[in-house]
C-alpha cells in the first residue's frame, strides 16, 4: 500500500515545477546528459544584473583581508622559501552573516518578481537565516524546514541557534527529528502553500555565488596584481565550490586552482538518530560533500546546479579538532572570531600554504558569523555532554563520533587529499545507475560526463569499460 | 493554583506532532532511525486553551493552522557558550609567542 510519504513523493515533479516556476525537462538531452549551461542561464539574469540585485539586498562586496600573522605562523613551520600568502573573504559581513546570503538574495528576488506570496527552504544551515533575512526585506512570508533534534528531542546547538535567528527574521521554523523526510515535508508544504521553492540547488541560488568568485579575482588583482593562485572553498552540497569557480572563470581567472575542503566525518551515518548529535559540524563535512559530489541529482530539484566535480582540482579533508584549533587561533591572531564550519577551508589553507612557495596566494573564500550554539566552545561542550571524548594530541588519532583530538601544536595541522579520481568514477557509476537499465551512453553522453567530471572522453570511456567488466 | 503549564488563546506556544509513523517512513534508513516516528515542532499563536500535552491548534507566523499537542508556552532558547575549553586556552598565548620568535629570527617586525 502506498504510504503518505510515497504519495507526496510521487507528485514531487509536478509540485516542484510549480514551486520553481521552471520546467527542467527542456534542458534534458538524453537519459544521462542535459544542457548545464543553458539551465544556468535560463533565468535571464546577467552577472551584472546579479551584482545589482545583491547590492540592493545588502549582500556582497565583503572585505578581503590579508592574514599576515597567520601567514608568518605558517612560514615559521615550513621549509625556507615556502609558505604562501593567505587571504580571507570575510563573508560574515553579509547581511545575515554568511555567503549563503548571495544565494538567498537571488532566490527571493525571483520569488518576488514572479509574484509568489512566500518562500520555503529545507535547510539546517546558514541558508535558512539568509532566506529569512531576504524574505523580510522583500515582504515575503518564509518557512524554513530544519532537521534539529534527535528522537530524545535533544537539539544540535548550532542548528537550534540557526532556528532562533530564522525566527528573529520573522520566519516560521518547522523543526523535525532526524531523517531525509525533511524534503518530503518541504514538498508537502510547497503543495499546501503555493510558495516558491528557494532551493539551495537551483540555478538562481548557485548563480548568486558567482559574484563571490568575481569579487575575489578582481580584489586580488587590485591587491597583488594577479588573481589568486589558489582558492579554498568549504565544501558541503557543492554550491559554494560551483558558484565560486564559475565566478572566477567569468572574471578570467582560469589559472586559479579551486580546492574544496570538508571536515572528515567518515564512519558517521547522516540519517542515523544515534550519530546525529555525535558530530560537531552540521555542514561543510564529508557526509554531504562526498555523496552530493558523486551524485548531485539527489537534490530537491530535478537537476542540481551545484556540480562541484566540474570545477575542483583537489579535495582536502581536515578533522574537527583541527578546525576548532584554527577557529581559536583566528580569533587570537587575526581578530576574527567566526564560526567553526566556515573555518574548514581556513584549516585546509594553512596546510596547503605550507607546501606552496612564498609568492603563491591562497584565498579562503568565506567566513560565517558565530555566537552561542555555533561557537566552537558551545560545540565542544556539547560534544562532551553527548559522550564524545575531547583531548589534546595528534589529530591523526581523531575518530568522528568518538573522539575529537585538538592539536597540541600548529605544526600538527595537516589536511589529507581525498581521491578525486575515485569520486569521478563513482559519479559515472551513479549516472549509469540512474539511466534506464541497459542504456548505452552515446558519444554526446561521454562528452557530457567528461565535462561534468572535469575529465576527458578517453578517461570516461576507460571508466565505462571498467564498470562494464566489473 | 497549580504549576501546570497551560496556554490561553493568543499565547505564543509550540506544538508537537507526529508527521510519520515508523511504517510510513522512507526506506533505507538505519534501524535506529527507522524504528522511530518522524516528529515535528512548530510555534505559533494558540487558537484556544490547552494544558501541556493536550490537543491545540495554532496559527503560525505565516498564517498556517497546525494542530498538535501543546509542548511549550512562550518557548525560549537556551543555547550557551559554556565553559572555556581547557584544550584550547593555551592556543592564543602559544601562537603569539611562536610568531614573535619567528619574526625575531627573521629580523623582521615583532
Amino acid at each position: 500500500m502506498a504510504t503518505k510519504f510515497d504519495a507526496i513523493m510521487a507528485r514531487r515533479g509536478e509540485i516542484m515545477r510549480k514551486a520553481l516556476g521552471m520546467d527542467y525537462s527542456e534542458f534534458e538531452l538524453s537519459p544521462i546528459a542535459f544542457d548545464y549551461e543553458r539551465m544556468m542561464t535560463a533565468h535571464g539574469y546577467s552577472l551584472d544584473d546579479i551584482v545589482a540585485i545583491q547590492r540592493l539586498a545588502g549582500v556582497g562586496s565583503t572585505p578581503l583581508l590579508e592574514l599576515k600573522n597567520l601567514t608568518d605562523l605558517v612560514r615559521s613551520v615550513c621549509e625556507p622559501g615556502m609558505g604562501a600568502r593567505i587571504f580571507v573573504k570575510d563573508e560574515a559581513a553579509n547581511l545575515a552573516g554568511a555567503f549563503k546570503d548571495r544565494r538567498a538574495s537571488i532566490s527571493t528576488f525571483v520569488a518576488k518578481e514572479k509574484g509568489y506570496e512566500g518562500v520555503i527552504a529545507a535547510t539546517s544551515g546558514n541558508y535558512g537565516a539568509a532566506v529569512a533575512s531576504q524574505a523580510a526585506r522583500n515582504g515575503l512570508k518564509c518557512i524554513i524546514v530544519q532537521e534539529t533534534f534527535d528522537s530524545r528531542h535533544v537539539g544540535q546547538p548550532e542548528i537550534v541557534e540557526k532556528g532562533r535567528v530564522c525566527e528573529a527574521y520573522g520566519a516560521e521554523v518547522v523543526q523535525l527529528t532526524v531523517g531525509p523526510e525533511l524534503f518530503f515535508h518541504m514538498v508537502e508544504l510547497l503543495d499546501v502553500t503555493g510558495y516558491f521553492a528557494a532551493s539551495l540547488y537551483s540555478s538562481f541560488g548557485v548563480s548568486g555565488i558567482e559574484t563571490l568568485g568575481l569579487e575575489i579575482a578582481r580584489e586580488m588583482e587590485a591587491l597583488t596584481g594577479a588573481p589568486p593562485t589558489h582558492v579554498v572553498v568549504t565544501h558541503a552540497g557543492g554550491g559554494n565550490t560551483t558558484g565560486t569557480a564559475r565566478g572566477l572563470e567569468r572574471a578570467g581567472a582560469t589559472e586559479t586552482q579551486v580546492i574544496s575542503a570538508s571536515v572528515d566525518l567518515s564512519g558517521l551515518h547522516m540519517a542515523s538518530d544515534n550519530d546525529f548529535n555525535r558530530k560537531s559540524f552540521t555542514t561543510g563535512h564529508t557526509g554531504f560533500g562526498v555523496p552530493f559530489a558523486t551524485w548531485p541529482d539527489r537534490a530537491d530539484v530535478p537537476r542540481n546546479a551545484a556540480r562541484p566535480l566540474r570545477y575542483i582540482d583537489r579535495y582536502l579533508t581536515v578533522t574537527q579538532g583541527e578546525v576548532f584549533y584554527i577557529t581559536e587561533a583566528m580569533a587570537k591572531l587575526e581578530g576574527l572570531e567566526r564560526g567553526p564550519a566556515g573555518n574548514t577551508a581556513m584549516t585546509a589553507a594553512v596546510s596547503l600554504a605550507r607546501d606552496l612557495p612564498r609568492d603563491a596566494t591562497v584565498v579562503v573564500q568565506e567566513t560565517e558569523y558565530t555566537g552561542a550554539g555555533k561557537h566552537h566552545w558551545s560545540q565542544l561542550n556539547f560534544a562532551k555532554e553527548m559522550g564524545v571524548g575531547v583531548c589534546s594530541g595528534d589529530p591523526k588519532n581523531n575518530v568522528p563520533g568518538k573522539v575529537i583530538v585538538i592539536p597540541e601544536t600548529f605544526e600538527q595541522i595537516r589536511a589529507k587529499d581525498f581521491d578525486v579520481a575515485r569520486m569521478r568514477k563513482s559519479y559515472i557509476r551513479n549516472a549509469l545507475k540512474n539511466a534506464p537499465e541497459g542504456y548505452v551512453p552515446t558519444a554526446d553522453d561521454i562528452e557530457f560526463l567528461a565535462a561534468d567530471t572535469k575529465s576527458d572522453p578517453d578517461t570516461v570511456k576507460a571508466t565505462l569499460t571498467e564498470l562494464a567488466e566489473a | 493554583m497549580t504549576n501546570e503549564i497551560r496556554a490561553r488563546e493568543g499565547d505564543w506556544v509550540e506544538v508537537e506532532c507526529k508527521l510519520l509513523d515508523p511504517a510510513d517512513r522512507s526506506k533505507n534508513l538505519p534501524p535506529e532511525t527507522a524504528e522511530k516516528p518522524l516528529m515535528m515542532w512548530v510555534k505559533g499563536f494558540a487558537l484556544g486553551e490547552a494544558a501541556k500535552g493536550e490537543k491545540l491548534t495554532i496559527e503560525t507566523i505565516t498564517g498556517r493552522k497546525v494542530a498538535g499537542a501543546l509542548s511549550a508556552v512562550n518557548p525560549g532558547y537556551f543555547i550557551t557558550y559554556g565553559n572555556p575549553i581547557p584544550e584550547l586556552t593555551h592556543v592564543g598565548r602559544d601562537l603569539r609567542a611562536q610568531l614573535a620568535a619567528y619574526r625575531a629570527s627573521e629580523g623582521g617586525e615583532c
